[in-house]
């Protein structure tokens, strides 16, 4: 068991220096250089004062050096957690711009991820070859599956906050509100955030549903499965059994699902003008603060590196295959 | 055990003209596969899902094709009234922007793109995940222990987010490039699986005897391995096409979309930057995210009606 989850800790250990090295080379590897575009956008007149802030540049952002040493350094800065300095929310540091983001898309995306993961293998498991609720469920749940994240958003704001005013249009607070530990302020907290919270769970929870449906039909057509039902069990029994064994491949799943729901969240924000890491990444595209989405990009890696090295955990946990088969040597 | 396992193994209903020349090997060898077709079309034709996602995804694809031919104005010319509801005046079907532009011009732009960024996207993705999956599973050892740590490298990364990064960097962005990229990051879990695919069936009889008779290995691939996954291969295709139109969308509506167009994805970032919601333009967002949705969904229902017919034990008898 420790073998195998060495294993997985080495590739995520060589996806993230895969990963940091592609955020480095990315800017280094496409036409232009960075520092002539700011320069364009100051606009100095004076040729010789230009110069001298285009070195000053030059030697700021390390760009003189010789590029391993460019690189040597990028990593240096990494582990003293120095993401750079935003450019449109200068002087503010990258860092603490992604740590004041971050806690927003959590609180949306992992109660999001987790609720819709439980109710969608439910629903999915429940509508399995039951007529009435597979012809009824299971159409909905191709719906929202297809549906693209933000305009599922779009359309919740306009029919609920906007037309309806059942919930407000954006941002995770109202603007009077005081903010402070007291209920008030978690009331209104709460209020801004089950809308963006309620179009990212029902968009993920479309998919599991579909997922599990289909597993339990194929679970259900498996050799162990006539086989107690030739033995007389009951149907419940039958379809707890299938359950069982379909939830694995939903595990494993849940880790290939991250980066789409991750994407579904960013969006979301946006939509909602939530103030999280895809509200931050929006502004800084439509600005041209590339630090900033450099930094994001890293900060969403290790995050899914994290969630996936749980999911491992779990499934070790859940599967007693793996650990049996781990302790006779097999990976 | 896998779908082209089942689809190799089902019970042939055989037709008189099996029974009769039964006994003669030649005779049977081309026989067989045209029973197999009809049978396969017999089961596809009864298959609701299947005709529906068929019927629908054709559709919308007929629409991409013909709507920029109708459509009346430029996608992106102004010069119409502002924010007009839809009507039969001067051509604006789907209304007008805020800004005075052509929905319907916009709306039947960004159909067409949406099926060539999935074509494309997912056509890149799928060979790909074939020639990865397909070398890694046949070769085995040291390449396929290599490419195998490549394949979960690229799995964990989340791509959407590589893929911001990179179009961010992209002065000049075109249809292309964002269906390139697409394709260059969406393949892994397409080579998993077509991986294992090619473990099994590489240990056959069949692949032996190909071997024995002294045939090369992309021959054996793609004339012996690659044909009895072909369901597979489709329903692979599938879903990469939709997944490419999904991340595309997604990729526009942040604002990294193709410059010079218009696409889906990029109408409903315009409307919402241009306070759609607020002054109710539905005719302005509610399109564009409706066509992503029924084209993506449809094809969805179709990979489930294929995954039926090619695989009897689903069939809901």
């Amino acid at each position: 068991m420790t073998r195998y989850l060495l294993r997985k800790f080495f590739i995520y250990c060589l996806t993230f220096v895969a990963a940091v090295t592609i955020d480095w080379s990315i800017p280094h590897l496409m036409p232009g250089n960075p520092v002539l575009t700011l320069m364009g956008r100051i606009q100095i007149q004076d040729p010789q004062v230009a110069q001298h802030v285009y070195a000053n540049y030059m030697r700021s952002f390390n760009l003189d050096l010789p590029l391993w040493k460019q690189y040597y350094y990028f990593w240096v800065s990494l582990v003293h957690g120095d993401l750079g300095t935003s450019i449109l929310q200068f002087p503010s540091p990258v860092s603490s711009i992604i740590l004041h983001a971050a806690p927003y898309t959590l609180g949306l995306l992992v109660p999001a991820i987790l609720l819709s993961w439980y109710v969608g293998n439910k629903l999915g498991a429940l509508a399995a070859r039951r007529k009435v609720l597979d012809n009824t469920l299971l159409p909905f749940g191709y719906m929202l599956t297809a549906t693209p994240y933000m305009w599922f958003s779009i359309v919740l704001v306009w029919v609920f906050a906007i037309t309806l005013h059942l919930a407000p249009v954006g941002f995770a607070y109202s603007p009077t509100a005081i903010r402070g530990f007291n209920t008030t302020f978690i009331f209104d907290l709460l209020h801004h955030w089950l809308l963006p919270f309620l179009s990212l769970f029902l968009v993920a929870c479309g998919g599991w549903a579909i997922g599990m449906r289909n597993l339990i039909i194929y679970e259900l057509e498996s050799d162990y499965a006539h086989y107690l039902e030739a033995l007389g069990a009951p149907r419940r029994l039958v379809r707890k059994y299938a359950f069982r064994n379909a939830l694995l491949p939903q595990v494993t799943g849940l880790a290939l699902a991250l980066g789409a729901v991750i994407a579904g969240a960013l969006v979301t924000e946006i939509v909602f003008s939530y103030p999280g890491l895809g509200y931050q990444i929006y502004r800084a595209i439509t600005n041209e603060d590339y630090f900033v989405i450099q930094g994001i990009f890293l900060f969403i890696i290790v995050g899914v590196l994290i969630a996936n090295f749980i999911i491992d955990i779990v499934y070790v946990i859940v599967d007693p295959r793996t650990r049996i088969g781990m302790e006779g040597g097999q990976a | 055990m896998s779908t082209a396992d089942r689809t190799r193994e089902r019970p042939l209903a055989p037709t008189a003209g099996e029974v009769a020349t039964a006994g003669e090997d030649p005779v049977l060898d081309e026989v067989r596969p045209l029973s197999g077709v009809r049978e396969t079309l017999y089961f596809a034709f009864r298959n609701k899902k299947l005709v529906f996602g068929l019927v629908v995804t054709t559709a919308m694809l007929a629409f991409a094709i013909v709507g920029p031919l109708i459509a009346r104005h430029p996608p992106l010319a102004f010069g119409g009234r502002l924010g007009w509801a839809p009507t039969t005046r001067e051509g604006y079907w789907f209304g007008t922007t805020l800004l005075g532009q052509d929905v319907f011009a916009q709306f039947v732009t960004g159909l067409r793109l949406a099926f060539i960024v999935g074509a494309l996207g997912g056509g890149i993705a799928a060979v790909m995940g074939m020639l990865v999956g397909f070398t890694a599973g046949y070769r085995g050892g040291i390449v396929d222990e290599l490419l195998n740590m490549l394949t979960n490298v690229v799995l964990v990364i989340p791509t959407f987010a590589l893929l911001l990064v990179i179009a961010a960097y992209l002065n000049v962005r075109s249809i292309a490039t964002e269906a390139i990229f697409i394709g260059l990051t969406s393949w892994p879990w397409a080579a998993r699986a077509l991986r294992a695919q090619t473990f099994s069936l590489t240990s056959r009889d069949f692949v032996s005897l190909a071997r024995l008779s002294g045939s090369g290995s992309s021959k054996i691939i793609f004339k012996e391995i690659a044909p009895n996954m072909s369901s597979y291969l489709v329903m692979m295709f599938i879903l990469l096409f939709g997944n490419a139109v999904l991340i595309a969308a997604t990729l526009d509506f942040i604002g990294l979309g193709p410059s010079n167009t218009i696409s889906l994805g990029m109408m409903m970032q315009l409307s919402v930057q241009n306070a759609a919601l607020q002054l109710h333009l539905w005719w302005w967002f509610v399109p564009p995210g409706l066509a992503l949705m029924t084209i993506v969904g449809s094809l969805y229902v179709m990979n489930v009606g294929l995954d039926e017919v090619f695989n009897p034990r689903l069939r809901n008898m």
